[in-house]
C-alpha cells in the first residue's frame, strides 16, 4: 500500500471543504468547488470582542484624559484594532470659533451648556458612524464626562447601538502634576493663542473649578455594574471593575504599564553586516569592517550622552550582539527582536528573488505589510511578535534597542503612529540612531547620523507592481550593492 | 576591544568568549528583564478565600514561563508540628500554646523562603497563609527588608456565602484535618475556624496604613481589583494573570491534527495535508465534539493546513493562531529523523542531550515555544470551553502548563495522534481524561534515549531559568524546637478516598490533596 497519498482524496464526509492558500498572506482558507475562496475565516489571532467598544474617559481637566486617549488609540491601531478618538473639546472649538474665557464653562452659563451638550451629541453621532458604518472597532470618547447624568446618556446611547462601554477615569490631586500638564499641553492649545502664560494658567485653573462642584467620580458602590478602570495619581493605584472581554483586559494591562516619567528611547540597527554588503537579505552574518567601526562609534556616542541607567536590548542575531558588545554595557538578548524571517528567500539578493520567485516578489510590492514570505513572516506577524517588546518599552525608562530594518520600522510605526501602509517603507538607514522623546501628546524624533559609511538597504515601492511586469521594472528600486 | 562571539551549541545563543572558551554570558535569556531582587508574594485573607488556589495557579504559571517559583504553605508546617487536628479551638486567638506553635510555623516557613531565594536559585516565593493581621505583615516586611527581597501582597476578599461554601466543599472537607469527620461536621468546624480569624482581621488599607505597599486586592473572585504601586515587570505580569483567570466550570480539549502525509513518511514539520486516516479522525472528532454537548465551544487551530483541515470537519467557526504553529525545525524541516541523523549528526545528538533548551539551527526550541504560546495560555484562561487543535510539540507545552510538568519532562510528554485530552479544573489542579477516538495512526513519539549520558549542563543553564514543578516530592518542612516530624507519605489509594468528587484522578503531581492549605 502506497503511503504517499493524493491530496484531493476524499474520505468520509464529502461535504468537507477543500483548502486553498491565500497567495499573499499564506493563510489556508476553505474554497468552494471552483477553487475560489469561500467564506472568509477570521484571520485575526483572536477575536478581540464580538461587538464594538466605546471607551469613555472621565475626569477633571488636565488629568491626562487626552494623553491617555491618544496613546491608547495609537496602541490599539498598531495591534490592528481599528480605533479612533473623538475629542469633544475639538467639536466645541468648531462650534465656538473664538474662546474668550473660562466663563464659557461656568455651570450657570446656559448658552454654554447648550452648546457643550450639542457638541457631545455630535461627537457621539460620529462615534456611531465610525463603529457601525466605517468598520471601526473601538471609539474613544474623550471628554470630562464628570456627571452621572452625562454618563447615563452615553450608556443609553451605547445600549441602543449595541456597543460595550468601558470607562477610563483619571483622578489626580497632585498640584505639581496638574501644573505640568497645563504647561505641556494647555498653553499651546488654540484656546490660548492670544494669552501669555500667566493669563492662560489662571484662566485654566478657573476652568477646572467650574467642573469641580458637579464632579461625581465613578463610585465602587453606585457604579458597581459598570466596567471601568480608575487611574489614581498617574498610575500609583488602579481600581478595576468588571472587565468584560479580551480587549478590555488588554486595555487595562496597557494602561497599567505606561508612565510619564521623562526618558528617551534610542532605536538603531546593527552595524553594516557582511550580507548587507552583498545585497543579501536575512541570514546571521557578522559585522563588516565598517559595521565594527560603527559599533565603536555608537559606544562613544552612548558614553557622550551620559544616559541615566540605560538598558540595552539586542536581538539574538550575531550582528546586533556584536554591535552591543562595543557599547560596553550589559545588554539583554530578545529573540522577539530578530529580523523578519524571509523563509525561502533567506540570504538571497533581490535579483535572485525576482528570478526564482517573480510572483512572490510582485505580491510583496502589492501589499508589503500583509505579505508573508513562503515559510517566513509578514510585517503583520512581526507586529504581533513585537508587542511584548513594546509593552516592556513602555514600562522602562531609558532604553537603546539595537535591532534590524523591518523590526525597527515596526517599532517606529508604533511610536510615530504610522499606518500599516507607511510602515514597511519607513526609512531606517544603517549607522543612524533615532532618539525618541515623548513630548505633549506625541514623540519628538531626532535622527543622529554617526557618520560611518554603509550601504543603503532601503528599497522603495516600484511603480509597476503587477505580476506581469518585467524584471527590470521590478528591480528598478533595488539599492546598490557588490 | 570588543569580545569575540561564539554560538552556544544547544541554544544557538551568541555569547562572548574568552580564550576560545565561552565565558559567562551576560543576561542571555531571550526574555524581558526580570526583577533581579527575588520577590516574596504574600497571600492575605480569611480562610476559604482562594489563597491557596491562587498561590498554586500563579506558581504553576510562573514556573512555566521560566521563573523559578515555589509555594510555602504555612498550614502544611502546622500539620507537621501538630500531628492530629482536633477542632477549631486550635485557632482561637486566646489559645496561647497554639498561637505560639503557629508563630513558629510561620517563622520556619520564612526561613525556608530565605533558603529557597538565596541558596537554591529561586526567584519568587509564595508565602501562603492568612497573614490577616498588621503585626504578621509587618514582620514579613521586616524579613523582606533584611534580606533584600521585594514584597508583593495578594489579598482575596469575598463575602459571598455561596462561593465560600463551595470552596469549603471542594477543598476543605476532604483535607487531612477532617479525614475522620463527615461532611456536615467538617463544614461546621471550618466555619467556626473562619470566625476565629475574622475578629482580628485587618484588611489591607490602601488609603492610609498600607498606602506605600505593593499589592493587589482581588474582590469577589475577580469582579473588582484594587492595584497599588506595582514596582516591576514581574508584578505587572502577576497582576495581568490574576485579572485573567476565573473559576467558572469549563473544559479544555487538546488534540493534535489528524495524521498527516508527512507523519506517514516520518517527516518533521512542513505543511502537508491529512492522510486518509487523518480525515477519518477529523470526522470522528466532529462526532465526539457533538456528543460532548457543550454550550459555546471555541475552536482554535494553528495556521498549518493539517490542523485547519481537521477543524473544517467540525463544521463550526474556528480561529487560526500563528502562535499555535508547530515548532520550527529550521534546517531540519521536512527531513526524517534518519536524514537528520545522517546530515546533522551533532545536532541530532545535542537535541537528545537537552531537548527543552535545544534550538534547531535557524529554528526554535521548546523554550522558544513556551514564549510564543504564552498569549494562547492567557486567552485560554479567559475563555470557557475551548478545543485546541494543534501539534505535538505545541500540545506538550500546553499540557505542561496545565499539568505542572517541568522543562525536563515537557519534551517527552506522550501526546499521540488521534487522541483527545480533556482537562477539567478541579480543586487545586486539573483532571485529565485521555480519549482515544479509535482511528489508527502512526506513532510519532520519540522516547528519551537511554544511552545518552546527561552531559555537563550547558553554561547557559546557570544563568537561565528552568521551569520547575511547584512541588518537590516528599520534601517535608522541618520545624525547630519541636519533635522530629515523621515524614508522612500519602499513598495514591488514600488520594482516591479523600477525593471529594470520587473520580479517579490521573494527576501528574502527587500530594496535591495533602497540601490543601489550611493555616
Amino acid at each position: 500500500m502506497s503511503l504517499i497519498e493524493n491530496n484531493t482524496e476524499q474520505c468520509g464526509n464529502s461535504l468537507t471543504r477543500e483548502l486553498t492558500q491565500n497567495p499573499l498572506k499564506k493563510i489556508w482558507v476553505p474554497s468552494s468547488r471552483n477553487g475560489l475562496p469561500d467564506r472568509h475565516i477570521s484571520q485575526k489571532k483572536v477575536c478581540m470582542t464580538n461587538c464594538p467598544t466605546l471607551i469613555v474617559t472621565v475626569g477633571l481637566p488636565a488629568r491626562g484624559k487626552t494623553y491617555i486617549s491618544k496613546k491608547l488609540t495609537r496602541y490599539l491601531n498598531w495591534i490592528d484594532v481599528p480605533t479612533k478618538e473623538f475629542n469633544v473639546g475639538q467639536y466645541r472649538r468648531e462650534c465656538v470659533k473664538i474662546y474668550k474665557s473660562f466663563e464659557f464653562f461656568r455651570p450657570d452659563n446656559e448658552e454654554g451648556l447648550k452648546i457643550r451638550k450639542q457638541c457631545a451629541l455630535a461627537a457621539l453621532n460620529d462615534v456611531r458612524q465610525f463603529l457601525t458604518d466605517e468598520g471601526g472597532q473601538v471609539a474613544v470618547f474623550d471628554a470630562t464626562n464628570t456627571t452621572r447624568e452625562r454618563r447615563d446618556t452615553i450608556i443609553r446611547f451605547a445600549e441602543q447601538n449595541g456597543f460595550k462601554v468601558f470607562f477610563v477615569e483619571s483622578v489626580c490631586e497632585d498640584p505639581d502634576v496638574i501644573a505640568e500638564n497645563i504647561v505641556q499641553v494647555k498653553l499651546g492649545s488654540p484656546d490660548y493663542t492670544h494669552c501669555n502664560t500667566e493669563e492662560a494658567v489662571a484662566d485654566f485653573m478657573k476652568r477646572i473649578k467650574c467642573y469641580e462642584n458637579s464632579y461625581q467620580p465613578l463610585d465602587e458602590e453606585l457604579d458597581r455594574d459598570l466596567s471601568f478602570i480608575k487611574i489614581i495619581d498617574v498610575g500609583r493605584r488602579y481600581l478595576v471593575n468588571r472587565v468584560q472581554d479580551h480587549i478590555q483586559s488588554r486595555i487595562v494591562y496597557y494602561l497599567m504599564n505606561i508612565h510619564i516619567t521623562p526618558r528617551s528611547i534610542y532605536l538603531c540597527r546593527h552595524g553594516e553586516s557582511d550580507l548587507n554588503i552583498k545585497g543579501r537579505i536575512g541570514g546571521d552574518s557578522g559585522l563588516s569592517a565598517r559595521g565594527k567601526k560603527y559599533a565603536e562609534t555608537l559606544g562613544q556616542f552612548i558614553q557622550s550622552q551620559n544616559i541615566h541607567e540605560l538598558k540595552v536590548w539586542t536581538s539574538q542575531m550575531k550582528r546586533t550582539i556584536q554591535t552591543a558588545e562595543a557599547v560596553g554595557v550589559p545588554y539583554e538578548q530578545w529573540k522577539a527582536l530578530n529580523e523578519i524571517d524571509a523563509g525561502v528567500c533567506e540570504e538571497l539578493m533581490y535579483e535572485e528573488i525576482q528570478q526564482r520567485y517573480p510572483l512572490e516578489f510582485a505580491l510583496r510590492d502589492q501589499d508589503k505589510y500583509r505579505y508573508r514570505y513562503p515559510k517566513g513572516e509578514s510585517y503583520e506577524d512581526l507586529v504581533q511578535r513585537l508587542e511584548p517588546v513594546i509593552m516592556e518599552l513602555e514600562r522602562q525608562e531609558n532604553v537603546l534597542v539595537i535591532c534590524h530594518q523591518a523590526v525597527m520600522r515596526c517599532l517606529l510605526a508604533y511610536f510615530l503612529d504610522k499606518t500599516a501602509e507607511e510602515l514597511p517603507y519607513l526609512k531606517c538607514p544603517l549607522h543612524t540612531v533615532l532618539k525618541l522623546t515623548p513630548v505633549a501628546y506625541g514623540c519628538k524624533v531626532e535622527s543622529i547620523d554617526l557618520k560611518v559609511e554603509a550601504v543603503n538597504t532601503h528599497r522603495d515601492r516600484p511603480t509597476n507592481v503587477d505580476v506581469s511586469r518585467l524584471a527590470e521594472e521590478a528591480l528598478l528600486t533595488v539599492p546598490d550593492h557588490h | 576591544m570588543p569580545r569575540e562571539l561564539t554560538q552556544n551549541r544547544i541554544q544557538k545563543i551568541w555569547i562572548p568568549s574568552k580564550d576560545d572558551k565561552p565565558s559567562m554570558p551576560r543576561a542571555p535569556r531571550g526574555g524581558p528583564h526580570l526583577a533581579n531582587p527575588p520577590t516574596v508574594i504574600v497571600m492575605v485573607g480569611l480562610p476559604a478565600r482562594g489563597k491557596t488556589y491562587m498561590s498554586r495557579k500563579l506558581t504553576r504559571y510562573l514556573n512555566w514561563i521560566g521563573i523559578p517559583t515555589k509555594v510555602f504553605n504555612v498550614g502544611e508546617y502546622r500539620r507537621e508540628a501538630v500531628k492530629h487536628y482536633s477542632s477549631y479551638d486550635f485557632f482561637k486567638s486566646d489559645n496561647e500554646d497554639a498561637v505560639k506553635i503557629r508563630q513558629q510555623c510561620a517563622l520556619a516557613a520564612l526561613r525556608d523562603v530565605k533558603n529557597y531565594l538565596t541558596e537554591e536559585d529561586g526567584q519568587v516565593a509564595v508565602f501562603d497563609a492568612t497573614n490577616t493581621t498588621r503585626d504578621r505583615r509587618d514582620m514579613i516586611l521586616e524579613f523582606g527588608a533584611e534580606n533584600g527581597f521585594k514584597i508583593f501582597f495578594i489579598e482575596s476578599v469575598c463575602e459571598d456565602p455561596n462561593v465560600i461554601a463551595c470552596n469549603i466543599l471542594e477543598v476543605k472537607v476532604s483535607c487531612p484535618d477532617y479525614q475522620d469527620c463527615n461532611k456536615t461536621d467538617a463544614m461546621e468546624d471550618f466555619k467556626k475556624r473562619i470566625e476565629c480569624y475574622r475578629m482580628n482581621y485587618q484588611p489591607l488599607d490602601p488609603d492610609q496604613y498600607d498606602r506605600s505597599l505593593s499589592f493587589i486586592k482581588v474582590i469577589d473572585v475577580g469582579r473588582r481589583f484594587l492595584v497599588n504601586r506595582i514596582q516591576d515587570h514581574i508584578q505587572s505580569r502577576i497582576v495581568y494573570y490574576l485579572m485573567n483567570i476565573h473559576v467558572q466550570p469549563r473544559s479544555i480539549y487538546l488534540c493534535r491534527h489528524g495524521e498527516s502525509q508527512h507523519n506517514l513518511q516520518g517527516r518533521l514539520g512542513g505543511d502537508s495535508g491529512l492522510s486518509t486516516r487523518g480525515r477519518k479522525f477529523a470526522g470522528a472528532l466532529a462526532k465526539f465534539v457533538e456528543e460532548q454537548n457543550l454550550k459555546d465551544l471555541k475552536v482554535w487551530t494553528s495556521q498549518l493546513k493539517r490542523s485547519i483541515q481537521t477543524a473544517e470537519a467540525l463544521n463550526v467557526p474556528y480561529e487560526q493562531w500563528k502562535a499555535l504553529n508547530e515548532i520550527d525545525a529550521g534546517v531540519c524541516e521536512e527531513m526524517t529523523y534518519e536524514e537528520v541523523r545522517e546530515r546533522f549528526p551533532e545536532e541530532f545528538s545535542l537535541r537528545d542531550q537537552d531537548k527543552y533548551y535545544y534550538r534547531y539551527p535557524s529554528g526554535e526550541s521548546y523554550q522558544d515555544l513556551v514564549q510564543r504560546v504564552e498569549p494562547v495560555i492567557m486567552e485560554m484562561e479567559r475563555q470557557e470551553n475551548v478545543l485546541v487543535i494543534c501539534h505535538q510539540a505545541v500540545i506538550r507545552c500546553l499540557l505542561a502548563y496545565f499539568l505542572d510538568k517541568s522543562a525536563d519532562e515537557m519534551p517527552y510528554l506522550k501526546c499521540p495522534l488521534h487522541t483527545v485530552l480533556k482537562l477539567t479544573p478541579v480543586a487545586y489542579g486539573c483532571k485529565v481524561e485521555s480519549i482515544s477516538l479509535n482511528v489508527e495512526a502512526v506513532n510519532t513519539h520519540r522516547e528519551r534515549p537511554e544511552e545518552v549520558k546527561r552531559g555537563p549542563s550547558t553554561l547557559i543553564r546557570r544563568n537561565s531559568v528552568t521551569p520547575l514543578t511547584s512541588h518537590e516530592p516528599f520534601k517535608k518542612p522541618r520545624i525547630d524546637g519541636l519533635d522530629e516530624p515523621i515524614i508522612r507519605e500519602v499513598m495514591p489509594a488514600q488520594l482516591a478516598l479523600c477525593s471529594a468528587s470520587h473520580t479517579t484522578l490521573a494527576l501528574s503531581t502527587q500530594n496535591w490533596l495533602s497540601e490543601a492549605c489550611l493555616t
